[in-house]
């Protein structure tokens, strides 16, 4: 290995990807910390994973389906909702568990040196286990509903991917705040539960006032939630730009992510 | 292209304090902060903690950093594995730097002995097959072999540093730096832990040894720096730092005359500590009196501790009133005199330092009063110096013959 030369922090700077590459040994470790403990513990670990959304998917086909009466494109309200879950918990789960993470492992930043960055990235291991066994019961639920998605399926990942970069830029952001901005882990989910809400997870865009669609056309978690309703269910697809703009807000979203995070991670360990 | 371990450059480290700011930890108050004051500019207090140091180290040295309280020591160490930037110069690495700033960081409770060496040594920056090739090593080392499937919180606290230090003695970085890590674990652990380290530094790795304890650094460094104030005032053989660490002493007494440069919370600090007989000898007791003045506001009761330390640092004796049941009330002035008795120093020069606690440190006064021991021996019989140099007292002792 070549000389390591270490200079003070200049304004802004991508992150060495070829450090961050050669500890990729502590992502795994921290991933599988975190599904590790998260499973054994508790007894109910796997269960919450599949009650959770069946009962906000129960809820929400109550509420919005049963006493709303709102439309869901044909599909029966519970599917429809579910789906929507599934890729919401996806996106609001990794910025949920990220954001807190380097405060929660300060102890860790102030004491040895490697890419910090690698704490937040890791929390996603475990929200994408959570989604994998969802993702099973989406299954069986289609089977029993007798829905057939069509080849649309087969888009899913790129759906995930972009749903995790969505979070992660968000929660590398959050979790550098939060080193230095202990109220931002108080404002967070208030403001994930109103973007919650203004997101058509738990409704259909065909509920929507069309005054008020513009306020759903310029959001791009409800241009991703009509791309997994679309490799889900096999609903109309949304636009083509609204499935690049996904992928174009995912990657505007994970950079200014890390040029946040890239700002502060070297004074890290004199504010924690 | 340099053929050190380790090489820095004007190497400044600055902690800005920031005046206005201080206490806002709240995105709300900074936003209301910026709006009420849009164009103020922050004003800062600055604190140097390292100012222009700098030094080779070559490869295959156990270097030793001393210095007192507050001088820098653990700063560098910081700047140097890499945890906090620097604020000026450079630093030139001839190869990955393990840390082993604390033992068991990144332990989680939970986790099994194994998941927790995997976890622990991939932070310290163990690749995978490093840390699979040198397991059987580390579980050896640790004595921990049949608890490996146990979670840690269930491990005794030897163990559990055992186990520690053991992942961290198994690095396989070129460059390992460690900061007074040897205080833990029993004695035999500690003198193996002393044997790897040296293996490490006579197979041309560099360690970096961070400690208050001068005899460690005399026993296990092969040169040493000493630091003064953040600035590098020696760097070269351990005798050299260590004579530079006891000729601080008279300029680090002015300072720390000044009761506001001392540790501690300051609610409660001494007036005075002095040593009633300036010059004894080995058998003398040993009359410290201190005056401490009244402070109503502090709730509860206090108490006092002082400690016979060596010209090395090392503390000799540790006298605290609590032992003797003795609680002071923050509502009267106390003058307080502590005997020593039963303490046969060495000839030389020995200081007190004296803390006022409660649950946390109120003040504490190194080197508050400083005495010498008298070149005289209290056994019958005249003898070569030889049969005195080793140990840190002297005792009263007899041999009968049976």
């Amino acid at each position: 290995m070549g000389r390591m030369i270490v200079t003070p922090p200049k304004g802004l700077s991508l992150p060495r990807w070829s450090e961050v590459w050669e500890a990729r040994e502590v992502l795994w470790r921290f991933g599988l910390r975190d599904v590790v403990l998260r499973y054994r513990q508790t007894v109910v670990g796997v269960a919450w994973v599949i009650i959770q959304p069946l009962m906000s998917a129960g809820v929400f086909t109550i509420i919005f389906g049963n006493v709303a009466d709102l439309p869901s494109g044909g599909m029966p309200y519970f599917l429809f909702t579910f789906a929507g879950m599934l890729g919401w918990n996806l996106f609001g789960g990794v910025v949920e568990r990220s954001a807190p993470s380097l405060v929660a492992n300060q102890s860790l930043v102030a004491k040895v040196f490697f890419p910090r960055m690698l704490v937040p990235m890791s929390s996603a291991f475990s929200v994408l286990i959570d989604f994998v066994v969802a993702l099973g019961l989406m299954v069986v639920l289609l089977v029993v509903f007798g829905v057939n998605p069509g080849w649309a399926i087969l888009t899913l990942p790129i759906w995930v991917m972009l749903a995790v970069l969505l979070g992660l830029g968000i929660g590398l952001a959050a979790s550098t705040l939060l080193v230095r901005y202990r109220d931002v882990g108080y404002v967070l989910p208030w403001l994930l539960q109103l973007l919650f809400f203004a997101t058509p997870v738990a409704y259909s865009l065909e509920a929507v006032p069309e005054q008020l669609e513009w306020l759903f056309t310029i959001n791009p978690l409800s241009w991703l939630m009509e791309s997994y309703r679309w490799a889900l269910l096999g609903l109309d697809a949304p636009p083509l730009w609204q499935m690049l703009g996904v992928a174009g807000a995912a990657i505007v979203v994970m950079s200014a992510g890390l040029l946040v995070y890239q700002r502060f991670e070297r004074e890290f360990a004199d504010v924690i | 292209m340099r053929d050190t371990a380790i090489s820095v450059e004007q190497l400044t480290k600055v902690y800005r304090i920031n005046r206005r700011a201080a206490g806002i930890d709240r995105i709300t108050d900074a936003v209301v902060d910026m709006l009420k004051n849009p164009l103020r500019r922050p004003t800062y207090d600055e604190f140097r903690a390292i100012q222009d140091v700098t030094f080779d180290i070559p490869w295959g040295e156990a270097v030793g950093i001393v210095g007192r309280n507050g001088a820098g020591k653990s700063t560098l160490l910081k700047l140097l594995t890499r945890i906090t930037a620097p604020t000026e110069g450079l630093i030139d690495l001839g190869g990955r730097v393990g840390s082993l700033l604390e033992v068991g960081t990144g332990f989680h409770p939970e986790l099994t002995g194994r998941e927790n060496i995997y976890l622990n040594g991939a932070l310290l920056g163990m690749t995978r097959k490093e840390i699979r090739r040198r397991f059987d090593e580390i579980v050896d080392f640790s004595g921990v072999e049949k608890f490996l499937e146990t979670p840690v919180k269930r491990y005794s606290s030897g163990m559990y540093v055992r186990l520690a230090f053991s992942v961290a003695a198994h690095l396989e970085t070129e460059i390992l730096a460690i900061d007074e890590v040897l205080a833990v674990g029993d004695a035999e652990f500690q003198a193996r832990s002393l044997a790897k380290m040296r293996s490490a530094a006579a197979e041309g790795r560099t360690v970096l040894y961070v400690s208050h304890q001068l005899h460690t650094v005399t026993a296990l460094c092969s040169s040493a720096m000493y630091l003064d104030k953040g600035r590098l005032s020696h760097y070269g053989t351990v005798d050299g730092a260590l004579e530079a660490y006891r000729e601080s002493l008279a300029s680090f007494r002015v300072e720390q005359r000044d009761a506001s440069r001392r540790e501690g919370t300051g609610e409660i600090r001494f007036d005075s500590v002095q040593v009633t007989q300036q010059q004894q000898s080995p058998t003398d007791d040993t009359v410290v009196v201190m005056r401490l003045p009244a402070a109503p506001h502090v709730p509860g009761s206090y108490f006092v501790s002082c400690h016979v330390e060596d010209h090395n640092g090392a503390t000799i004796a540790q006298c605290d009133s609590r032992a003797v049941g003795e609680w002071f009330d923050p509502e009267q002035a106390h003058e307080v005199e502590l005997t020593v008795r039963g303490l046969w120093l060495k000839p030389g020069t020995y200081s007190i330092k004296a803390s006022v606690c409660q649950n946390g440190i109120l003040d504490s006064w190194e080197a508050a009063d400083v005495f010498d021991v008298l070149p005289q021996y209290p056994y019958p019989v005249q003898t070569s110096d030889e049969a005195f140099k080793a140990g840190l007292v002297l005792t009263d002792f007899s041999y009968e013959r049976s």
